[in-house]
């Protein structure tokens, strides 16, 4: 099994959601985050007093998958999340010793 | 007694009274989240002591008969001694009662100290605070106003020209603002921490309340339904609109983009410099004055990094210097004949009179609280935020974790979901 993590824009997790559930994903983890990749953050000014503000907002999306459909899932979510622009953020994946669901008990690919 | 008029004052003091509210939402949120909720009570408090005071003696001390050379009221009228409701105050037939003029100048009274805590946010506390509007109200703002408006007054009596409060009011709580900033000292992180405002819907919620309740504040100060009133209140609403594009056009210059904090701040740099001159000049008058106002106020505040003092929300740059702005100006833009060099400088002796006058004993009243019972809150209070620390309260509940009740649910035992339970304060006692 294994873990996808996503760390995208935001305003792409419906997109990513409807991509996911038509891949016949089941159910997802959504967390808002914050930070930043090469860009940086952005700028803000109160009454001519810069701020730089590094953490910008994300959302954070884990989605636990078999090995088979591992790599197939993170093009899934790579082409929802995509704007082509600076920020759209990280999708990786890492292995995944065991899961279980807590209402049955049931363990590993059944679990999903 | 003339009703129109009464009517007329009656309804701007109720006016002027919603500037205080709209005064301290527009400092509200413009501090950060931990402190939100002392920068209101700060205003907040101002309606209730001040009223109370002017019942005492503050309306005796500002409008009675002069002692003598003009610089304070007698005792006469405390506790409102000798005014019924049938006393009436101007010559027929434009008086209005007593009781009217004294609800409006209570107003002003009230929103006056109220200014001065945007020169103090995250870091006093609130019962030195308390004590320090009590004390300034009383031995700076009642005084100043008696100068500038009560007709024995020694600035009345020089031609003054004050109209709406440039003086007593701007430039007092300006100067008295500089003053306790500097007897207080920076915030912990000024210039290092991120000080960003935590709302700024507030800030416009504030300056609109703040813009509309001006009508009221400048208007009103004819104390009659007149001519005087209707050029002031077209005038106020002309030099707010232009020092608001005055500030915007020099921030998108400067800095490069049009912010809301700025359309706010320009609009409240505009009202203060109209109010000492808006019923003198004419459309011309307030268009220049609002121009003017909008980009010095927007080039002022920038004085506090330079210079290095710490008047967190710009009581200075914009309500001193706007001010300031507006009374000289009204010695050179005046119509009727008013204006020119002879004006001008009892313009400059009216505002620099007082800024003196209210820097030095505000920076005396302050020192003297300072040392007595402490005017700054603990470290640990300013990093924590004086929300907690002296209201025991936190603006927002942003976290549905934490925060069990430790005394007893409400009765109807609905609220033991957690999710919107009261946080305890973090430093007071609490019996379960």
């Amino acid at each position: 099994m294994k873990l996808i993590t996503a760390v995208v824009k935001p305003h792409r997790l419906d997109e990513i959601k409807e991509a996911l559930q038509a891949f016949g994903v089941q159910g997802l983890t959504v967390t808002e985050a914050s930070g930043y990749g090469r860009q940086r953050g952005h700028t803000e000014v109160y009454r001519g007093a810069e701020y730089t503000v590094d953490l910008v907002p994300k959302v954070r999306i884990e989605v636990l998958a078999e090995d088979d459909d591992a790599d197939d899932l993170i093009d899934v979510v790579v082409k929802a999340a995509r704007t082509g622009k600076i920020g759209d953020g990280k999708v990786w994946s890492v292995p995944v010793e065991t899961a279980v669901r807590v209402r049955t008990g049931e363990r590993g690919p059944d679990a999903l | 007694m003339n009703g129109a008029n009464t009517a007329f004052v009656l309804i701007s003091a109720a006016l002027v009274m919603l500037m205080t509210p709209g005064l301290a939402f527009f400092y509200g949120g413009m501090v950060r989240v931990k402190s939100a909720l002392n920068m209101l009570m700060m205003s907040f408090i101002s309606l209730g002591v001040v009223s109370l005071l002017w019942v005492l003696f503050g309306y005796s001390l500002a409008f009675g008969d002069d002692i003598g050379g003009g610089l304070l009221g007698n005792l006469d009228h405390i506790g409102f001694k000798g005014i019924e409701p049938t006393s009436l105050w101007g010559d027929k037939p434009d008086a209005i009662p007593v009781l009217a003029f004294a609800f409006f100048q209570l107003m002003f009274a009230v929103l006056t100290p109220a200014l001065i805590s945007g020169a103090v946010a995250d870091r006093v506390k609130f019962g030195a605070w308390t004590l320090f509007i009590t004390l300034w109200a009383t031995v700076v703002y009642f005084p100043v106003a008696h100068w500038v408006w009560q007709a024995d007054g020694w600035l009345f009596k020089q031609e003054v020209i004050d109209f709406a409060g440039g003086t007593a009011v701007h430039i007092n709580a300006g100067a008295a603002g500089l003053a306790v900033a500097l007897v207080l000292g920076k915030r912990i992180g000024f210039k290092k921490d991120p000080m960003r405002p935590h709302n700024l819907p507030l800030v416009m919620l504030g300056s609109g309340l703040l813009w509309f309740g001006w009508f009221g504040f400048n208007a009103g100060s004819a104390l009659a339904a007149n001519e005087t009133a209707a050029n002031m209140a077209f005038n106020t609403q002309i030099a707010t609109g232009v020092a608001m594009l005055g500030w915007l056009a020099y921030e998108r210059i400067r800095h490069g983009a049009f912010t809301t904090l700025g359309a706010a701040s320009g609009a409240v740099a505009g009202l203060v410099a109209i109010t000492p001159s808006g019923a003198a000049v004419n459309a011309w008058g307030a268009i220049v004055i609002g121009l003017v106002a909008g980009v010095v106020c927007s080039w002022a505040v920038s004085l506090k990094y330079k210079l290095g003092f710490d008047d967190s929300l710009d009581v200075v740059g914009v309500h001193l210097v706007g001010g300031v702005l507006g009374t000289l100006l009204v010695g050179v833009l005046a119509t009727d004949g008013v204006g020119g060099a002879t004006q001008l400088g009892k313009q400059a002796l009216g505002a620099f009179t007082v800024l003196i006058f209210s820097f030095v004993v505000s920076w005396v009243l302050a020192k003297l609280i300072d040392v007595t019972i402490g005017f700054r809150a603990s470290e640990d209070d300013e990093i924590g935020g004086v929300d907690q620390a002296y209201h025991a309260e936190t603006a927002y509940d942003f976290s549905a974790v934490g925060g069990s009740p430790r005394s007893t649910v409400p009765a109807t035992g609905q609220a033991a979901t957690g999710a919107s339970a009261p946080q305890k304060p973090h430093n007071k006692k609490v019996d379960a």
